[in-house]
Parts: C-alpha cells; structure tokens; sequence
C-alpha cells in the first residue's frame, strides 16, 4: 500500500479530495510520508487522528491542524460509541435501569450506578430510609472504584507516552480490585450492584479479609508506581507546563474532577455536598497548583491514597458490632428487591432460601415479589438532579418521572463528556506530540462521553 | 350507564390510556379502559424554604422590574429549586445568575433536554443546572418551548460549556438554540433524520425468536406503564 496518492485509490475519490492532497498513513510508511510532504509546498497539514487509533483513548476523533509540529487547530469528534442507553431506559422499569447506566462510564459503573439509584431514591422520597450498611458498602465500593479507574488513568496514559513500565503496573494493580469486584458481585465490571434502595447482595464471607489484604498491599504499590514516576525526568518533561488550563478556564468550560484539582480548586462533592455519608470519613482533597498534565497526575495519585484511607474506615464500620448483619435492602416490601443472590457452584444466582421462602411459606412475599420482578415500582411524578464526584468529575443524574413504573427520561451528565471539550484550549498553540498527553490528562471515557 | 353520580374529572390532559399495551388482542386484564391523567402542575408559593428565598430575592432585586416577565413559575420539590424561566429571558437570567455576587453561579453543569408531548405549547423543554462554589448552592432553571418553534436562545456566550450540551440537545430533542456558533449534531451522523430521544420518535428493535417463541422488541412488549 502506499503511502501517498493523487485521489485514485478506494481512499479517496477525486472529488473528496478537493481540499488538497491526502495522504493515507498506514504503519511503517512514515519515510514515505515525511519525504511525500517535504516535496509538497503546502503550508498546512490537516490531520485526522481517529476515531481507531490506539492513543486515543477508545473512539475519540481528533481532526488537528498542523503548521509544522505545532497544532494551530484541534477539533474533536465524538459520537461513535452512541448506545442509545437513555433512550432504552425509558422501556424498562427503574430497578432495570442500573443495568443500562453501569454500562455508560464502564470504568466508574459503579458511580454511575449509585448516582441513578440516588436520583431515584430522591424522587421516591426513601434517600433517609436506605440502610446504613448499603451506603457504606456503597461508600467503599466508590473508592475500590475510583482506585482503578485511577489506575487506568495513569496506566494507559503511560502507555500512550511510550512507557509500557505504567502500564503493567497499573493493570496489574487494578487486576486486585476487578477480583474484590467478582468476589462481591460476581462480575468485574458492569456488575449493576448498587440497586434503588441499597444493594444487590451483601458483602460475602470472606470478602472484609480480601479487602484488608488489599488495602496491605496497595500502598507499596502506590509507592511503587510513584518512585517510577514522580521523578522520572523523561515523564516530567512530558508532563510538566503541558495542556495549561486554569481555574477560569476550567470554570468556563464546566471542568470538574482531577482537572479542576490540578487548578489549585479543593472542589470535591464528597467534602462541599456530602452523599452517602462522606461527611463522616476522615480523608483530605488533594490539589495542586501547577495546571498542568503533571499536576492532574499528582492529583490522581494523591487520590488514590486518599480511597485508601476511606476503604480503611468503611471497612472497621462493617466488621463493628454497629452494622455487621444489618440488612442491605430497604426494609420496604413496596420497593426492595426481594431477593437476595447466592453463590452456587455455577456462579452468582437465586438464593435457595428466598425460593424456599416465597414458594412454601408466605404468600404475600411471593406476591411482592411477582408484582416488583414483573411490574416494579412507580415513583411519584417530578424530577431531580443528583451529582457524585466520579473518578472524573461531577456526574449527575437528571432523571425525570412521569408516575409510571418506567423512567421518563434520563439524562446522564457525564464528565467525560464536558471535559472533552477542553481538548481545543489545551492543545492549540502546542506540539503535535503534547495532544496525546493532552488528551490523556483529561481521562475521558468514551463510553460516557456518548452513552 | 348515568354519569351523574360520578365525581367530577379535572381537565387536565391525560398522561396514560390503558395497562399491559395490549392492543391486539381481547382486555382480558380489566385495565384496558384505565384512564392515568397528568399530576398537576406543581408550583410554590414563598416562603421556599431554606437558601431558596434569598436566591429568589437576589435575582428579584437584580433583574429589577422584568423579574415577573423573567420567572414564570417557581417549583419547590424534594428539596429542589426550580425556576421556570421565559425563553426570550433566559440569557439574561443566567447573566444575572453568574454574576450577581449574591448569586454567583459560576457553574454550569450543562443542558439536559425532556420531551413532554402532552404539555401543548411547552413540549420540548431545556433544562439548566447551575452550581454555585462562591455560596455552595445549586439551582435548576427551565425553559420551554413549544413543538411547532422549537427555538431557545444559545447561551455558550455565558458558559461556554453549554457549546457541546446544546449540541447534544439540538440532535437529540430538535431544539434550535438560537445563536449557538456551530449547532451541528453531536451525537447522531450529520444525515441522520429525526431527533432520537423524542417521544414520538420510536425506539426501534426487531423481535428476537428463542426456542420457538417470540420476545417483541421492548417498545411492543406489553408493560404496566
């Protein structure tokens, strides 16, 4: 294949090439490419990169405009992972729904999970009612959550970088976490596990000793991770003073999340409007002030430590006297999920005791049962907004219901979505070879940015 | 049968005829003529309760006398501030929103479209959320518009982060914000027709066969809503 062609090829036909010449680049031809354009006399190179390109971060299309090395325009196309999940949500019943958010974000499902079940919640009026042991499984499970998706974060921008080093570390660390994930709701990712009025199944047996072990080990690891990075001079120099965004500009363009962080912004929903219970853990925001890719970072790891520390307090709630046992369910037969899972040979399915339960001795447990797995449960008529402070930033759920046992609309403020926008601001004026890492510090998710 | 015993029924239109969506068979469940009308309009009186009056009273004191023309209607629910704002207003009202130092909702945290078809001549709705860090507060503005000119003033002048959230808007619910810098579809391909997320706009999916029976696609299935 080459490299270059004058509009003949299946690439482009004349007519679509009007704009000047195109050039196809397709691995290992760079020579040709380079020597193709040395020889042309245009001044301006315009290049599509995406929506299938690995450094990308998923199907993001940057369209960037190039005098020389230097970006003169950044566009940013989205779109290509559209689902059509809040429109799906709309024909199915609420407690459904949790199944169709954790697949938005697939990085955080479980923030997405708990700021629908919250909006919910809020329209039924239950928001006091929800026991304590689910908010704070629910607590701990966010910050499992946050830590790899961080994980993620730091891991693939690495990768993106160059340095396959990050990348090793940072999925196998996170590799710890997806296991605590299956070994508490049976699936590592989308495990719709946080459900309207607490969640699906307690902690197992054994899972408060996984999750100590865990929280053992992860400091080292965090430690780790920093002392290969931190001062690393071939990071920092890709890092530091690049993808400049201040406070203004972050406020401007709607940027929350690590982003705002590295502005120098303590804005952090789990301090300033405390949910599920966040006023009562001990645990500091972290910030930083130098705007930039590295600064995002030293957030992103701060954080980390931060969960860390929350893990650490949920974890000593649960295995007191206070909360062990307790119910994870709101004890109302009228909207909480009758049955509880349990762990067969085969996987994670039915509990035998409930069956029992509701095929031989209550009537009106069978009854709710039918009425809430068939029908579900209508929540009166209004809408509300509820935000969580997600790995990225403020994700919020607006969720409108018109009475009925179906969700009338939905809508998913995601971070991703908005801080995408910031591509342009933090690119423009820079090096070719900065928007990867531009990009990159953004830590957007395509899932959620298109949902 | 006489219907002169029977309670008066409000006019308001209805939300929901029937149960289960049967349409092609016999009303073996009894639900078919079921009639569901719409809750009521809500609306709040003052005292709102909380941050809501001062919030009410410092954009009253900085819109001056086109606050009544500006604020149609105030909904307090579930803790929740809502202000109905007329459309040709709306700039305005998020200029003052952002700037008045009592205000100071500097913010936003995007446009969220709803479609409500049965709301004749306020169908398509835009819905703002506005955080304040200054004060730490949140408020919910509203604007309506009916199907037949889905026109919105564009407010990326005022935040800037409203550019993509319109868009998204624009191409899920058809509403044209008047003055955006490049209103284009976001989400869908340039050519695609129709705004997916309306409610007349129809799901889509084709019946699945599974062991000789037929699962309809879920906007046929028979429901409860």
């Amino acid at each position: 294949m080459t490299a270059v062609h004058d509009g003949e090829t299946a690439h482009a036909g004349q007519d679509d090439a009007t704009e000047g010449r195109v050039y196809s680049v397709n691995g290992q031809d760079w020579d040709e490419v380079v020597q193709a354009v040395a020889d042309s006399s245009e001044e301006r190179l315009v290049i599509n990169m995406g929506p299938q390109h690995p450094s990308t971060h998923g199907v993001l299309r940057l369209v960037l405009t190039l005098d020389g090395e230097n970006v003169t325009e950044a566009r940013v196309g989205i779109g290509y992972l559209h689902t059509g999940i809040e429109k799906n949500m709309e024909f199915r019943t609420w407690t459904q729904g949790v199944t169709f958010v954790t697949r938005m974000d697939y990085l955080s499902p479980i923030f997405n999970e708990a700021a629908y079940c919250m909006a919910v919640e809020k329209l039924l009026g239950i928001t006091d009612r929800v026991p304590l042991r689910a908010q704070t499984i629910r607590v701990m499970m966010m910050e499992l959550n946050r830590i790899s998706s961080h994980l993620v974060a730091i891991a693939t921008f690495g990768l993106e970088l160059g340095a396959t080093t990050p990348m090793l570390f940072g999925f196998r660390e996170r590799e710890l976490v997806l296991d605590l994930f299956e070994y508490i709701t049976g699936l590592r990712m989308n495990m719709a596990y946080v459900r309207p009025g607490g969640v699906s199944v307690d902690l197992p047996a054994g899972a408060v000793d996984k999750i100590g072990e865990f929280l053992k080990i992860m400091p080292g690891r965090i430690k780790e991770m920093r002392k290969l990075l931190d001062e690393n001079p071939a990071y920092t120099r890709r890092t530091k003073d690049v993808a400049y965004l201040d406070l203004t500009g972050c406020m401007a363009l709607g940027i929350t999340g690590p982003m705002l962080r590295a502005a120098g912004l303590p804005w952090d929903l789990r301090k300033s409007q405390p949910y599920s219970g966040y006023e009562t853990y001990d645990f500091d925001v972290p910030t930083a002030t130098s705007c930039d890719v590295y600064g995002r970072y030293l957030v992103r790891v701060a954080e980390m430590e931060e969960s860390l520390k929350i893990i650490g307090q949920c974890l000593d709630r649960l295995s007191g006297s206070e909360l062990k046992g307790r119910p994870v369910m709101i004890e109302d037969k009228k909207i909480g999920w009758p049955a509880q899972l349990a762990l067969g040979p085969d996987g994670l399915g039915n509990s035998p005791d409930h069956i029992a339960h509701i095929m031989s001795s209550s009537m009106e447990a069978l009854i709710h049962h039918f009425k809430l797995v068939t029908e579900g449960f209508r929540v009166p008529a209004g809408q509300a907004y509820v935000p969580v402070e997600s790995p990225r930033g403020e994700l919020g759920a607006h969720v409108v219901s018109d009475g009925g046992t179906r969700p009338f609309r939905v809508h998913f403020r995601d971070p991703s979505f908005t801080n995408l926008q910031a591509v342009p601001a933090t690119c423009e004026g820079g090096m070719i070879a900065d928007v990867i890492a531009a990009v990159a510090s953004i830590d957007p998710v395509m899932g959620g940015v298109d949902r | 049968m006489s219907t002169d015993n029977l309670p008066g029924v409000p006019e308001e239109p209805i939300a929901r005829l029937g149960m289960f969506g049967a349409g092609d068979s016999g009303d073996t469940s009894g639900y078919g003529r079921l009639v569901v009308r719409r809750p009521a309009r809500p609306s709040a009186a003052k005292p709102y309760g909380g941050y809501f009056d001062e919030l009410a009273d410092a954009l009253e004191r900085a819109a001056g006398d086109v606050y009544e023309g500006m604020v149609e209607r105030v909904v307090v629910d579930r803790d929740e501030l809502t202000l109905h704002v007329a459309r040709e207003r709306l700039p305005e009202a998020l200029r003052h929103l952002r700037d008045d130092p009592a205000l100071r909702f500097e913010l936003s945290l995007g446009v969220s479209g709803v479609h409500y078809p049965e709301e004749t001549g306020a169908e398509l709705r835009a819905v703002y959320h506005l955080c304040s860090i200054t004060h730490n507060r949140r408020v919910r503005v509203e604007v309506s518009c009916p199907d037949a000119d889905p026109h919105v003033p564009s407010t990326v002048s005022i935040y800037p982060t409203h550019d993509w959230h319109e868009r998204e808007a624009y191409d899920f619910f058809g509403i044209v914000f008047d003055g955006h810098p490049a209103l284009t579809r976001i989400e869908m391909p340039d050519d695609w027709e129709g705004h997916p997320q309306r409610k007349d706009y129809p799901l889509g999916g084709i019946p699945v066969e599974y062991r000789g029976a037929t699962i309809p696609a879920p906007d046929q299935r028979r429901s409860y809503a």
